[in-house]
């Protein structure tokens, strides 16, 4: 049997050699840890003993030449093995084993391994699976799958989902275990917003419990092209072309109709000075953030004077039925959330049990998982009463549509600051906001409902500048 | 490798000896303190000849008292000369952990900035080299956690130079960190004459798309080769040599996650609280939203030292393969 011999580490930091001196020559005889050569490094000179008795075969290096550590210097042929076998060292077999094996195990089934082993595999890998050379989508997910891949989101991939508006659910993953990666989520933003809403209407998406996904485009359509069929999008309307209907738009058109063609709605309007109400919350929003994680905002304190005002006019807490006027026993007050493609009333309950701060977290909550698209339907029903804030974009009076099943519904319209003339006659800069109050005139008439307007004015007008939330 | 003028090939341990002598040539306050760094001539033999050049009173052979070499050192520094200590290996810097701690890091501090303590600590470290318990440790991480202190572990020959002549002219306490085993193993172009790379500027030696690898020292070398088998196999990996562990270079680090989104952090030093965990804070604090997987550390194992058997060795030590195998899984995940 032929032995290798390599050049030695002599030396921690030493990484080459040079044979110095060939103590033996080919041809003769060594005795195990006989020294058979010299070998010098920039440390140490040193007799090199051989490591089994035998003929020396092949000396590979000659004196003087320097070789990296390991590299093969000399075939010591060893004794009672004369039989030669191939001398040549087995390592090359050895050393592409390991890389073979490599290869292997990194491959894994989604991937098509390229035979010639040169790895063209990236393209396979990164180009999600669903989009197919035409840009269409393959497989769809099945809704386990859907959920799974949301849950496993990146931080990247739901931020850049939210940026390019686009449902994590609707893509296929191309990452390990169909993980849906930022790529693939680049590149679904890249295809435009139409291949990816089918799916989520496909699978019959649920008004409330999980809104359907909002798609702005990133882009128009190309000129020419008609929209797909079956799918629908938001966002920039094309000129010309019909949207079709998503489950939760024919619900909500379905709602307003209904409630506005069964309930005779009549409409009052209050101007409110929320001067101290305004400066309260100042006063502890920084904190109050800081403490919850919740914003602060007029809403918990009109909520506030909303649910005491009901108190005391449980009429306006009630629904008309074929039987009679029905008086609900608790206080769930709806509040009212746009998003980009619908409205969600998620429904606050008990809310006349709980303080300002209470509410506030309450509806921070409830407005936090409608954003995230995350609302059961536990949390949208049992609303007696709804509460409409969209005063934030400026609007100064309107006219809400009812809930169907409650006898009214109460806007905070935007808040302004306004030169007012005070009782002693003197101008003060206050700010006021309006609220208006749309009722079903089946259950109360105008002298309740003007009456539950102003009880709510005094309340909010007594509210504040401090004070315990 | 083809040399530019004005530079020459070096490997680690010549590059250490030339800015050294450089630094005695060129100002007599430089002094060398240390076991066996003068008639000796230094393990590695870095200071070879000093002493009959610049004679016993500036390359100074001390006793085998850690705690006094860098002590001595201090009040050197403190009084205007430009001490540079050398602990023989880092494995023997506990003894002197008080005066580096507890006295160098605060003297700018204590004293209200009437003091500044100008000391630079070169000490040899890491393993893979069969040096066992007492011959392959990291010390890093027992000394990040120090303000006032700075730590540079380059990996190159001409960042050796760069860093280390910084180091000398940095007004307060620099603990220099050579790789035993790149010592002779690198070689690299180093410029001739004085020149400086800034302490705390990391080096993306290698650009790439879809993982940022954060390394420093010995493992960048094994990053790079890592990176470059990836590349063959259509992975884009982009390799950061870290080259000042402090202060850390947190801009690189996070304009490169930024882009990548993923991270892997590659140090022979344990994982637990090791620098890879300050990194990993880092990013996770200010880039989370870049992060499109889970940050992933590959470093030595929670056992007390590097074994000597040399099954022990490499399972302790990291590898081109097995630094490979993890920067895969990352890419794909």
């Amino acid at each position: 049997m032929a032995t290798t011999i390599t050049m030695p580490q002599l030396g921690e930091t030493v990484t080459e050699g040079t044979v110095s001196q060939w103590l033996k020559k080919v041809g003769d005889t060594v005795e195990k840890y006989e020294p058979f050569l010299e070998v010098s490094t920039d440390k140490v000179n040193a007799e090199v003993p051989a490591p089994v008795t035998g003929v020396i075969k092949e000396v590979l290096v000659k004196e003087g030449d320097t070789v990296p550590i390991g590299t093969a210097i000399a075939v010591i042929e060893e004794v009672g093995a004369a039989k030669s076998e191939p001398s040549a060292p087995s390592q090359p077999a050895q050393s592409s084993q390991p890389t073979a094996a490599a290869e292997d195990r990194f491959s894994p089934g989604v991937q098509v391994a390229s035979a010639n082993g040169n790895g063209h595999a990236r393209s396979e890998n990164v180009v999600p699976s669903s989009y197919g050379a035409s840009g269409g989508l393959a497989q769809p997910m099945d809704a386990a799958g859907m959920e799974e891949a949301l849950r496993k989101a990146s931080p990247a991939v739901r931020k850049l989902a939210r940026e390019h508006h686009i449902d994590i659910r609707s893509i296929r993953g191309s990452g390990a275990n169909g993980r849906v990666t930022a790529d693939d989520v680049l590149t679904a933003a890249s295809m435009g917003p139409a291949a990816a809403v089918g799916q989520a209407i496909a699978t019959g998406t649920n008004f409330g419990a999980t809104p359907p996904p909002s798609f702005a485009p990133s882009r128009p359509s190309t000129p020419g092209t008609p929209p797909p069929s079956g799918t629908s999008t938001y966002g920039e309307p094309i000129p010309g072309t019909t949207i079709p209907l998503t489950q939760a738009r024919r619900i909500i058109a379905e709602r307003m109709v209904e409630s506005k063609h069964t309930a005779p709605h009549a409409w009052s309007m209050v101007s409110i000075d929320v001067t101290n109400v305004w400066k309260w919350r100042a006063r502890e929003k920084d904190r109050f953030e800081r403490e919850t994680g919740y914003k602060l905002t007029l809403l918990p304190f009109f909520m506030r004077a909303v649910v005491e005002s009901l108190s005391v006019f449980p009429l306006m807490n009630a629904k008309f039925t074929p039987d009679g006027i029905y008086v609900n026993k608790d206080v769930n007050v709806g509040i009212a959330i746009g998003l980009a493609t619908n409205l969600v009333v998620p429904v606050v309950k008990n809310a006349d049990q709980l303080s300002i701060k209470g509410l506030a977290i309450a509806a921070g909550e409830l407005i936090d998982k409608a954003r995230r698209g995350k609302l059961g339907a536990d949390d949208l029903a049992g609303g007696t009463f709804t509460v409409n804030n969209n005063g934030a974009n400026g609007s100064w009076a309107s006219a809400p549509i009812i809930n169907a099943g409650q006898a009214g519904i109460v806007t905070m319209e935007t808040v302004e600051k306004k030169l007012l003339v005070q009782d002693d006659d003197s101008f003060a800069p206050r700010y006021v906001m309006n609220s208006c109050l749309s009722l079903d005139h089946r259950v109360v008439d105008g002298y309740v409902a003007s009456g539950f307007l102003a009880d709510l004015k005094k309340r909010l007008e007594k509210m504040g500048p401090a004070g315990a939330l | 490798m083809a040399v530019t003028a004005g530079s020459k090939v070096l490997n680690n341990v010549e590059a250490v000896r030339e800015t050294l002598y450089e630094a005695m040539k060129n100002d007599d306050r430089t002094v060398i303190l240390g076991e066996d760094v003068g008639a000796r001539g230094n393990v590695f033999l870095i200071t070879k000849d000093f002493i009959n050049e610049f004679g016993p009173e500036r390359v100074i052979d001390t006793p085998i008292a850690e705690a006094s070499i860098v002590g001595i050192a201090i009040g050197m520094a403190m009084e205007g000369l430009r001490p540079i200590a050398e602990i023989q290996f880092a494995d023997f810097i506990y003894p002197a952990f008080n005066q580096i701690v507890g006295e160098a890091a605060k003297t700018r501090y204590r004293s209200n900035g009437e003091y500044t303590c100008p000391l630079v600590i070169r000490t040899p470290y890491g393993g893979g080299v069969r040096g066992a318990l007492s011959h392959s440790v990291s010390i890093e991480a027992l000394f990040y956690h120090v303000p006032g202190l700075k730590i540079v572990a380059p990996a190159f020959p001409a960042d050796v130079k760069g860093l280390l002549n910084a180091a000398i002219d940095d007004p307060d306490p620099v603990l220099f960190l050579e790789h035993k085993k790149t010592y002779r193993l690198i070689k690299g172009e180093v410029p001739e004459g004085h020149y400086t790379i800034p302490l705390g500027k990391a080096n993306v030696l290698k650009e790439g798309k879809q993982l940022t690898v954060v390394s420093y020292g010995l493992y960048v070398h094994w990053a790079l080769e890592a990176a470059k088998k990836l590349e063959d196999e259509g992975m884009s990996v982009e390799v950061i040599d870290l080259r000042s562990i402090r202060p850390m270079d947190k801009t690189a680090i996070l304009n490169s996650v930024e882009k990548t989104r993923k991270l892997l952090i590659i140090h022979e030093d344990n994982k637990f609280g090791g620098i890879g965990a300050e990194i990993s804070a880092m990013v996770a604090e200010e880039a989370l939203f870049s992060l499109d997987g889970p940050i992933r550390r590959l470093c030595a194992p929670d056992v007390p030292a590097m074994g000597y058997a040399e099954p022990l060795e490499h399972e302790y030590m990291s590898s081109p393969e097995k630094m490979a195998d993890a920067m895969r899984e990352l890419v794909r995940f």
